[in-house]
């Protein structure tokens, strides 16, 4: 494993893909605190390209305050956030898309009343023509919108309609499929499957897969352990504003996951309802002691 | 009258079934229903309902020097409706429109007149206080987050005092003084208030600026990065943020614009009349909303165009001038406009509603 080397561009060689082998976005002991409230404290967080990466908690666990640190909505006041291996501080969304890492937020992904072809080109406009007659280039944008949702999979009849009138989940796959063709690197997903039903989640995981499959890191922020564990690489549960755990995928399992999901308080009250939902066995469950084997320690990258 | 734009649209039966579409899932209504169910198109049948009406009750309106009123009467208030318009679409509102109004001329009229200069400097200063008013405005909206809606009403009080004061105090009268023998009036005059001959009508160039301001405000809103992200400020503020359109940008030049409204129709009013009263302007600001919304605009911003609010300010500009012409109590003037704005609003809420639906 050479994940000590860090992934500069000039490092790459040129007979492999282009994809740098260390971290595409790395958190270091990175925290935020509002006023004296501290709602993020000595997280790390690796994200390596074609991995899914999963930050699990419950509400208010600190989830949505990691991805604005991230997605440059808001900065980090405690620790370092690296991309390529270079410190940064985004002051804003668009430094962090020029970095090519793309947000797509559970509630405010799409503008509802405009046509899906502007929202998918929206702050990215496609234009024409010299400056006083500067204009869009509405014909090639909409040819591009719906060649790229077709081949993300989603087929719309009439690129005009409004993106409200389009299901949750066709909405989140739209914004999935703008990222991934504005050469998004990094691609953040908060919640994308928390109101969706069970058949319209499927598909977002589909779209979650696609992109890594394209070679991009994705970050998938959710309090659902079943989707993170049918698409993560690696899975972060944040407890309090703090890691509860670490690891890749050969080191935890969908039950563990489960129960730290739970946490180690509240593990005992949610036995019961464990034991009716899926089955298990309740005695084998793992004690709290046993819960901190592989916690925060070892943020080592998965592979 | 104005009955017949909210009967328009309201005929929207679930879509035809018979999919025969790629993914089958949405039917395409006939094209009558969907262009009915455009603002745009609602409100040009209620302006064309008005006229109709206004054309058989009151003979006068059939002559073409009526009809070049009602054309004057509309550009005036549709001139300052196009950034009200554009504004709203945006998601904010400007209170303080109608004043800035009257605070242009004031600028121009005074500062050439005090300092005895070529009425182009006052001209100029003016567009710049305008330019700055609505600047003020914008950052503030922007910076402090609060409701256009308190920030501009605190600007309309600051210049409606201001007016008074500034306009007493320097001139010792609550009107100006009469420019119209100074340098460059005659000049000026023609660009902001003079007329032409049209087949034996004079028509007001006003006319002719309100049709130009449309057009380009229409190519803007529609052709135009700029234009895009008008639609997604006012939609969705955190999302257009979150995809990179500058919001704050989007909305201070917004704002600006309504400023350059102003400045113009302040220096059409300052050219055509000599002089300016500094009292008026208050309640005009209301006008220009009130035909932006009827234009189709959502007063929530995020959707409209910048093409109805001109229908809007001619059904105004022509209710205003029929009762004259039918020899109606004019006081009936307002009334119609109330009927006509809750019309809309209707109208409006419905189209967002079917637009979102599923």
């Amino acid at each position: 494993m050479t994940d000590k080397t860090n992934g500069t561009h000039g490092a790459v060689l040129e007979d492999s893909t282009p994809v740098p082998d260390g971290p595409l976005v790395e958190l270091r002991g990175a925290g935020k605190s509002y006023g004296n409230v501290r709602a993020l404290h000595g997280v790390d967080l690796k994200v390596h390209a074609g991995e899914v990466t999963c930050v699990l908690g419950d509400n208010g666990a600190g989830k949505s305050t990691l991805i604005k640190i991230i997605s440059g909505l808001h900065q980090h006041t405690e620790g370092t956030f690296l991309v390529d291996g270079q410190p940064v501080r985004f002051t804003s969304p668009r430094e962090a898309l020029d970095k090519g890492i793309a947000t797509v937020y559970q509630d405010l992904a799409t503008v509802p009343l405009m046509p899906v072809w502007r929202n998918f080109f929206l702050g990215s406009e496609m234009t024409k023509g010299p400056w006083p007659v500067r204009r869009l280039d509405i014909a090639r944008m909409k040819k591009t919108a719906d060649e790229e949702l077709r081949n993300m999979g989603i087929v719309l009849d009439d690129l005009e309609q409004p993106i409200g009138t389009l299901s949750g989940g066709q909405r989140q796959s739209v914004a999935i499929a703008r990222a991934v063709y504005f050469g998004a690197r990094v691609l953040i997903l908060d919640e994308p499957t928390a109101a969706l039903g069970v058949k319209q989640s499927g598909v977002v995981l589909k779209y979650i897969a696609a992109a890594r499959d394209r070679g991009l890191g994705v970050i998938f922020i959710t309090h659902n352990p079943h989707h993170a564990y049918m698409v993560g690489d690696h899975f972060s549960v944040l407890r309090l504003g703090t890691l509860e755990l670490s690891a890749s995928r050969d080191q935890v399992g969908l039950e563990e996951l489960t129960n730290h999901m739970a946490g180690g308080a509240e593990l005992a009250a949610l036995k019961h309802e464990l034991a009716q939902v899926r089955g298990v066995d309740v005695e084998e469950l793992p004690e709290e002691g046993d819960l901190t084997a592989p916690v925060a320690t070892s943020p080592e990258g998965s592979t | 009258m104005s009955m017949t734009q909210q009967a328009g649209p309201a005929v929207d039966r679930p879509p035809a079934s018979g999919p025969k579409d790629k993914d089958g899932r949405t039917a395409r209504r006939p094209l009558a229903l969907r262009l009915l169910a455009r603002p745009e198109v609602g409100v040009f049948l209620g302006a064309v309902a008005v006229l109709v009406f206004f054309l058989i009750a009151a003979p006068t309106v059939r002559q073409g020097s009526s009809m070049a009123t009602v054309l004057y009467q509309s550009s005036t208030i549709g001139i300052m409706a196009l950034p009200v318009a554009l504004l709203m679409i945006g998601g904010e509102f400007d209170l303080s429109s109608g004043v800035a109004v009257i605070t242009s001329a004031l600028t121009a009229s005074m500062l050439s007149y005090q300092l005895t200069v070529n009425v182009w400097t006052g001209v100029v200063v003016a567009l710049i206080v305008s330019l700055a008013i609505g600047a003020f405005n914008g950052w503030m909206v922007v910076r402090t987050g609060l409701p256009s809606f308190l920030v501009t009403l605190g600007t309309f009080l600051i210049l409606q005092g201001v007016n008074l004061a500034v306009t007493k105090l320097i001139t010792g009268n609550v009107a100006t003084d009469d420019i119209s023998d100074m340098d460059g009036f005659d000049q000026a005059k023609k660009i902001f208030a003079s007329s032409f001959d049209v087949g034996g009508v004079q028509v007001k160039i006003t006319v002719v600026w309100w049709l130009v301001f449309a057009a380009l405000a229409t190519w803007v809103l529609l052709r135009t990065k700029y234009g895009n992200w008008i639609f997604a400020v006012g939609g969705n503020k955190d999302s257009a943020r979150a995809v990179g359109v500058p919001v704050n940008f989007t909305k201070i030049t917004l704002f600006m614009l309504v400023g350059f409204g102003a400045w113009f129709i302040g220096m059409h009013n300052l050219f055509s009349f000599n002089t300016v009263q500094s009292g008026e302007g208050v309640g005009q600001e209301l006008i220009y909303i009130a035909a932006a919304v009827i234009g189709g605009c959502l007063l929530t911003g995020g959707a409209g165009s910048a093409i109805g609010p001109v229908f809007g300010a001619f059904m105004f500009g022509m209710v205003q001038q029929g009762i004259v012409y039918a020899n109606w109590n004019p006081d009936w003037f307002k009334a119609f406009l109330g009927v006509m704005l809750l019309g809309a609003v209707l109208i409006n809420l419905w189209v967002q509603r079917t637009a979102t639906r599923r």
